[in-house]
């Protein structure tokens, strides 16, 4: 099955709690490049390997977390069906009109049940700064800091993660790839969500408050790379929780770390290549060390409780 | 050089220890390993390291209004990772409110 319908994670707004610290941060130390700020003080970025215009934008606010997770989707036909579909299935959804975000096409967005908003879009400019197309070199840019590639994805914790998988599942056309469940109940606990070939394009796991953002994630070429964003993250001092380690779940080799307002992000590496007839991998939770930190084979205290 | 210390203990503990001033309380604790003030993000963000300030002098980095809201702050709740020591101190972790960390 080609990809169509929902292609990936398109872009994630952030709120920061201090905006030259977060540029900073995102810019200089995780290597984006800064697209733009608008007169509404959001700043646009985007990592050096993606063609469209930004993938990063950056809210000043007093409250950390995560405003919004967009995904891209191949056509208006698609668009208007999950529109319809959502609306059929009773969530209320939001018209945004282009041009809300520089060089985004009208958005679509709703809330889920685990209290994250989700916008959806088909279009947005291309950047100038792209990946090139002609002869291509490997960069147009010279890779700086943490050399990260892309957005990837975001592990976000909410109470209905059964409510919010079934809208990704069902509307959205999403597969389950992973699944952590209770032993004994069988209770799905943390799930991990597809909508391509990649592991997980968005992860969900159980809280007991809504719409909280555990991380955001940026994938960088390979396990060396890790290396080398974990001597950056030691040498400007920055807040690290774990890693360089493995995941069970994905086999993503990873190191988790917090930006200046308390954002957790991880730069990520590897991972199998997913497809829709692969049979659904599950983890026990007595197993969930070994789940989410390969190596360690036991949580961090901070993985379920620090999110923001 | 070496930069000034100060004196902090929690409520409840005769352990004394030294925070310096160029350092966060949460950063200073950590020295001695103690558990009672949780380490989450060290970014003011999370709001896992909680404290209220009994005695003593302080002052703060940007702390999230979500876990100290502006009267909490007037009645000297703070994020350890985002306080900084201006004379010894006195604090207490057993805070009512939003503290997850368990
Ligand atoms: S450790 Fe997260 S707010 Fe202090
Ligand atoms: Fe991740």
């Amino acid at each position: 099955m080609a990809i169509s319908g929902v292609l990936r994670p398109g872009f994630v707004q952030i709120r920061v709690l201090d905006m030259a610290e977060a540029i900073i941060h995102y810019r200089d130390r995780i290597g984006l490049e800064m697209v733009g700020t608008e007169a509404d003080g959001r700043v646009y970025l985007k990592a050096y390997d993606e063609f469209d215009r930004h993938s990063i934008i950056l809210r000043e606010c007093e409250e950390a977390g995560l405003d919004m997770m967009a995904f891209k989707v191949s056509s208006e036909a698609c668009l208007d069906e999950y529109e319809e579909k959502l609306r059929g299935q009773g969530f209320e959804v939001t018209a945004i009109a282009a041009g809300e975000q520089p060089g985004v096409g009208r958005r679509i967005s709703f809330m889920a049940p685990t209290g994250h908003r989700f916008d959806l879009y088909v279009d947005m400019e291309l950047s100038d700064n792209g990946p090139m197309t002609n002869n291509p070199d490997v960069s147009q840019l010279d890779p700086r800091g943490m050399k990260a590639l892309r957005f990837d994805h975001c592990l976000l914790y909410g109470g209905d993660i059964d409510g919010t998988k079934k809208v990704f599942e069902d509307i959205l056309g999403f597969s389950t790839s992973e699944v952590v469940v209770d032993d004994d109940t069988g209770m799905i606990i943390a799930l991990f969500l597809t909508s391509s070939n990649k592991a997980h394009d968005l992860a969900l796991v159980r809280h007991e408050e809504d719409g909280k953002l555990h991380h955001v994630s940026f994938l960088v070429e390979d396990w060396t790379s890790l290396r080398d964003a974990a001597d950056i993250m030691t040498r400007y001092d920055i807040s690290r929780d774990i890693g360089p380690t493995r995941h069970g779940i994905t086999r993503g080799q990873t190191i988790y770390f917090f930006d200046p307002s308390g954002n957790r992000n991880e730069v990520f590496s590897g991972g199998y290549a997913y497809y829709p007839d692969n049979p659904l991998r599950v983890w026990q939770a007595s197993s969930v060390g070994k789940a989410i930190f390969y190596y360690e084979r036991e949580l961090n205290d901070r993985f379920m409780t620090v999110v923001t | 050089m070496t930069k000034k210390g100060f004196q902090i203990s929690i409520q409840g503990s005769d352990k004394i220890m030294t925070c310096r001033e160029d350092e966060s309380l949460l950063s200073g604790l950590a020295r001695y390993g103690q558990k009672e003030v949780p380490a989450g993000c060290r970014q003011g963000g999370c709001g896992v390291c909680k404290i209220r300030v009994l005695k003593g002098k302080f002052e703060t980095g940007k702390m999230s209004i979500k876990h100290v809201s502006a009267m909490e702050k007037d009645m000297n709740f703070t994020l350890a990772c985002k306080t900084f020591p201006k004379s010894d101190m006195v604090i207490t972790v057993n805070i009512k409110g939003d503290r997850k960390w368990q």
